[in-house]
């Protein structure tokens, strides 16, 4: 099975090691078939190659989906390498970080600044005041409604994949961060909704997005940010 | 492209990076998942300064994968109160859990619950509003007598919700992170843990941390397993922290192991799925848990659901070609339900098997899961250690989560007590920290100080090159993959869901083979930034302290008691046995004994009785 591996190796470069003049280099791995069992994900051919070259750096963690540490770009997609079979890629698989991020060393990238914009939507529900004997009361309904925004795994596939994120990191909040305010919004347990959808007001945080879909087209939980965004542009809307 | 040989092998080591950056802060607590997010929500929000260190970003934590829910007594569907969780707590511990904590725990269940619900977790909802619960093995009401639904669910991503949650309230009340930090050791003074040195992961500089209290929130190790449910991070760094600072780890021999992880692959299908109505059938197509718990069925314990699915694989009743496994049926009930309520594990069933399970059964093996067992603490958290058999907390130092072993699941944890027991004694132990009168708030930190040799001497063996003072006698292919694997696999063969003292014993030479493979083992990437090679070689390190610890005591108890099942004394022994067993490493391997705790607070006693389902 053949791979085609973008490369990213500072230190490496800074020590002039040979062959590694350039940071960035493209390289190409093989692993041999004899390893590649049936229902292989992708994340453990990865593992297989790093027993190859030990410098070979990717995140991982939880191995079933959840975590979302591990999104990377492959075969041009933005996926998550432990959900992806490998039986679906077609040879040589391409890997490369996910785009619009620092890069840091080979597929792993800088996170602060999506980590950065998912606070600044302020994703935390105000409920106001806590009664220790009786929960809030929400509707299955009302509920219902959560469904689809509360799932996401902060994997960054869909803001790294969304070109207003990519030419305004630091001022376009990106998909994942508004589906995160589209969540707590929503949530008929919220007391300040007026306040959020305001916040959001400005030409920037939220009104780059240009309704391309590429956020929606790439989450690998199948979930909806271009909707969500809609939803709050919608609620903006009708509130004023 | 350019053709590329840059594997590094060659080049000398860059000299690993021994200058310090020290932070100053009130607590620090390692761990971000629920029982990590749970204590500084609650430090930072008193106007503490709270350092949280995490070797992965906190979202990545293990919380987020648990699936079935958190127990809380609130009889939203049926009758409940807070001394019947307790009863199925003790009576599920096989009673080796201390009856003053779960006593706690179970009354604080409920306002902890709605406090979660409170911060925002999405529970699914019944038609009057309330939070949505479900069965789950092992509750009764009335002390044993019918099936309790007490288990709050989010679906079936009851983790994920629970530890997102938790993040963002700590994201508003403005917690400190250092994410992407691997904690290496304790910094010890005069007995009082002070603070503690971790690696900053992108780009290998040391950090020393001091504070006035340490809590430890690093969550399991079932990657000890080769078969687990766990993350890749699972590793028991904490655990290990413990004993290389002379600390003792407690009941170590008591391993939770699944009955539902999906054959060959480990990863969990939570017990909701029988909660809501799934069957275990074997390759006759019997739902054969009725031999084994003619009263609960497959809604037994997972000590007991876990052996007889062994049980029925070792007398040929497994299922598939090779008669290893058993299948897990839910193709009996409403494809509707099964969208709703336990969504996630469809998706795990399809993506990992290709079936779904509306269709068809999922082929299913126990699978290690949970740790029973871990860094003995008292009811507020605190460290306990013995010397002279006098038990006594360790200053400056607690212990909260999966790591701790309060103990609340003794020698075996009930499905939905673990993401309460995070969360409880989370708030417990930073309620703790905040009643300590001010002045020990206060005391003046140590100054900066030269990296513990030791440790440093350990950075460097494994980045022995030709430039440090450590000969490179790695002359050798060893590689942290195949320790990790070697370690694996001798505890999976050796200290598995049945034990006996031969196969145990068998083990010994082993751990001795692979702590010698450890002085020699030599990470091949010469890089600074994101090593994740000379990461894995300390896990490494950590998982053998763990194994270590976790033999010896199988060894050592020579009785049946919940997840720990000898062939060879296959009965309980009340008599000999009805004790916490302690495990030291340094300064050299002890094992010593303490009391149960059988007397709670407020309610009498349960005496130790026969434990049938
Ligand atoms: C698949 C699965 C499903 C489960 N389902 C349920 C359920 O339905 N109900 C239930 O009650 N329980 C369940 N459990 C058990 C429960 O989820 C865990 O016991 C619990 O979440 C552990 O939480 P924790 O905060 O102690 O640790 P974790 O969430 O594992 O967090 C550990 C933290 O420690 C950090 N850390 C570790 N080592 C270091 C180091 N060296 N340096 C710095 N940081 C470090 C990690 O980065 C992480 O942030 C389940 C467990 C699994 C595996
Ligand atoms: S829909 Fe909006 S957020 Fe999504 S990719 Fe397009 S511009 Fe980005
Ligand atoms: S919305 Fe989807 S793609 Fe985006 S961060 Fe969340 S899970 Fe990942
Ligand atoms: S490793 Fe957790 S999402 Fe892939």
């Amino acid at each position: 099975m053949l791979f085609n591996i973008q490369r990213y190796q500072p230190e490496a470069a800074s020590a002039q090691q040979v062959g590694a003049q350039n940071a960035t280099y493209w390289q190409e791995m093989t692993l041999d078939d004899a390893l590649v069992k049936p229902g292989m994900m992708l994340l453990d051919a990865l593992k297989l190659l790093r027993e190859q070259d030990p410098t070979l750096s990717f995140r991982s963690s939880c191995q079933e989906g959840v975590c979302g540490s591990d999104a990377m770009q492959v075969n041009g997609r933005n996926r998550l390498s432990c959900i992806t079979p490998l039986a679906e890629l077609s040879q040589p698989i391409e890997l490369m970080p996910v785009p619009g991020l620092p890069i840091l060393r080979d597929l792993i990238v800088d996170m602060t600044l999506f980590f950065d914009r998912y606070a600044q939507a302020n994703p935390t529900l105000n409920a106001g005041k806590f009664n220790p004997d009786q929960e809030h009361l929400q509707s299955p309904a009302d509920r219902a409604k959560l469904d689809g925004l509360y799932e996401c795994i902060l994997c960054a596939c869909c803001s790294t994949s969304c070109p207003s994120f990519w030419w305004h990191p630091d001022q376009f909040l990106g998909p994942a961060a508004l589906l995160a305010a589209e969540r707590v919004v929503i949530d008929s347990r919220d007391i300040q909704p007026k306040q959020r959808l305001e916040a959001l007001s400005d030409p920037y945080q939220l009104h780059r997005c240009r309704g391309i879909q590429q956020c929606t087209t790439s989450c690998p939980k199948g979930l909806d940010p271009s909707r969500a965004i809609r939803q709050l542009k919608h609620q903006q809307w009708t509130q004023s | 492209m350019t053709d590329n040989t840059n594997t590094g092998h060659n080049t000398p080591a860059h000299p690993t990076n021994s200058s310090l950056t020290t932070h100053q802060f009130d607590v620090l607590i390692v761990g971000a998942g629920g029982a990590g997010l749970r204590a500084a929500l609650e430090l930072q929000r008193a106007g503490k300064q709270v350092a949280l260190v995490s070797k992965v970003y906190p979202t990545r934590s293990h919380t987020v994968a648990a699936q079935g829910g958190i127990n809380a007594a609130l009889g939203n569907i049926s009758e409940d109160n807070w001394h019947w969780h307790m009863f199925d707590t003790v009576k599920g511990s096989d009673y080796l859990g201390d009856q003053d904590a779960i006593e706690f725990m179970c009354q604080q269940a409920p306002r902890i619950v709605r406090e979660l619900e409170h911060f925002g977790v999405p529970f699914s909802r019944l038609d009057d509003g309330k939070i949505y619960q479900r069965p789950f093995g092992g509750q009764s009401q009335h002390f044993g007598q019918s099936q309790a639904t007490r288990t709050c669910a989010v679906a079936d991503r009851t983790g994920h919700a629970i530890l997102h949650t938790l993040y963002q309230q700590n994201l508003a009340a403005g917690t400190q992170t250092f994410s992407e930090f691997f904690s290496l050791d304790l910094l010890i003074e005069d007995q009082q843990v002070t603070g503690l040195v971790a690696l900053e992961i992108a780009t290998g500089q040391l950090h020393q941390f001091n504070a006035n209290a340490v809590l430890l929130a690093t969550g399991g190790a079932g990657q000890i397993y080769r078969t687990n449910t766990n993350a890749s991070i699972n590793t028991g760094d904490g655990l290990a922290m413990v004993l290389r600072a002379g600390l003792p780890l407690m009941d170590m021999e008591f391993w939770q192991f699944h009955p539902t992880g999906v054959a060959g692959r480990g990863m969990l299908i939570s017990e909701a799925a029988r909660g809501e109505g799934g069957l275990l059938r074997n390759s006759l197509g019997e739902a054969f848990m009725v031999n084994y718990a003619p009263k609960v069925k497959d809604l037994a314990s997972r000590d007991v659901v876990s052996r007889a699915i062994a049980t029925e694989i070792h007398h040929g009743r497994g299922c598939g070609p090779n008669k290893d496994y058993i299948e897990l049926d839910l193709t009996h009930l409403d494809a509707e339900l099964i969208k709703q309520k336990l969504p996630g594990i469809r998706d795990i069933s399809l993506t990992f098997t290709g079936i779904d399970p509306i269709e068809q059964p999922i082929p299913i093996h126990p699978s290690c899961h949970y740790m029973m067992g871990g860094i003995p603490t008292n009811i507020h958290g605190q460290v306990m250690t013995q010397t002279n058999g006098e038990n006594y907390p360790v200053a400056g130092l607690y212990a909260i989560g999966e790591c701790a072993c309060v103990s609340v699941h003794g020698a075996n944890r009930l499905g939905g007590n673990s993401l309460l027991d995070i969360v409880v004694f989370g708030k417990a132990a930073a309620d703790h920290i905040l009643s300590r009168p001010a002045e020990v708030c206060t005391t003046k930190t140590p100054a900066p100080k030269a990296i513990n040799p030791a440790l440093l001497k350990r950075m460097q063996a494994f980045q022995a090159s030709r430039d440090t003072e450590i000969p490179n006698d790695a002359n050798n292919d060893d590689s942290v993959v195949s320790f990790k694997r070697d370690l694996q696999q001798m505890m999976q063969r050796h200290c598995g869901v049945f034990r006996d003292q031969a196969t145990l014993a068998a083990a010994k030479p082993m751990l001795e083979q692979l702590a010698q493979r450890l002085k020699t083992l030599r990470v091949q990437d010469p890089a600074q930034g994101f090593n994740l090679e000379r990461i894995q070689a300390f896990e490494c390190e950590n998982l053998l302290a763990v194994a270590w610890a976790t033999l010896e005591s199988a060894l050592a108890r020579t009785e049946s008691r919940g997840a720990h099942a000898r062939d060879d004394y296959p009965e309980r022994d009340d008599q000999a046995w009805l004790v916490h067993l302690l495990f030291f490493m340094q300064p050299h391997i002890t094992l010593k004994q303490k009391p149960v705790q059988m007397q709670p607070k407020t309610v009498a006693p349960f005496p130790p009785i026969k434990r049938v389902y």
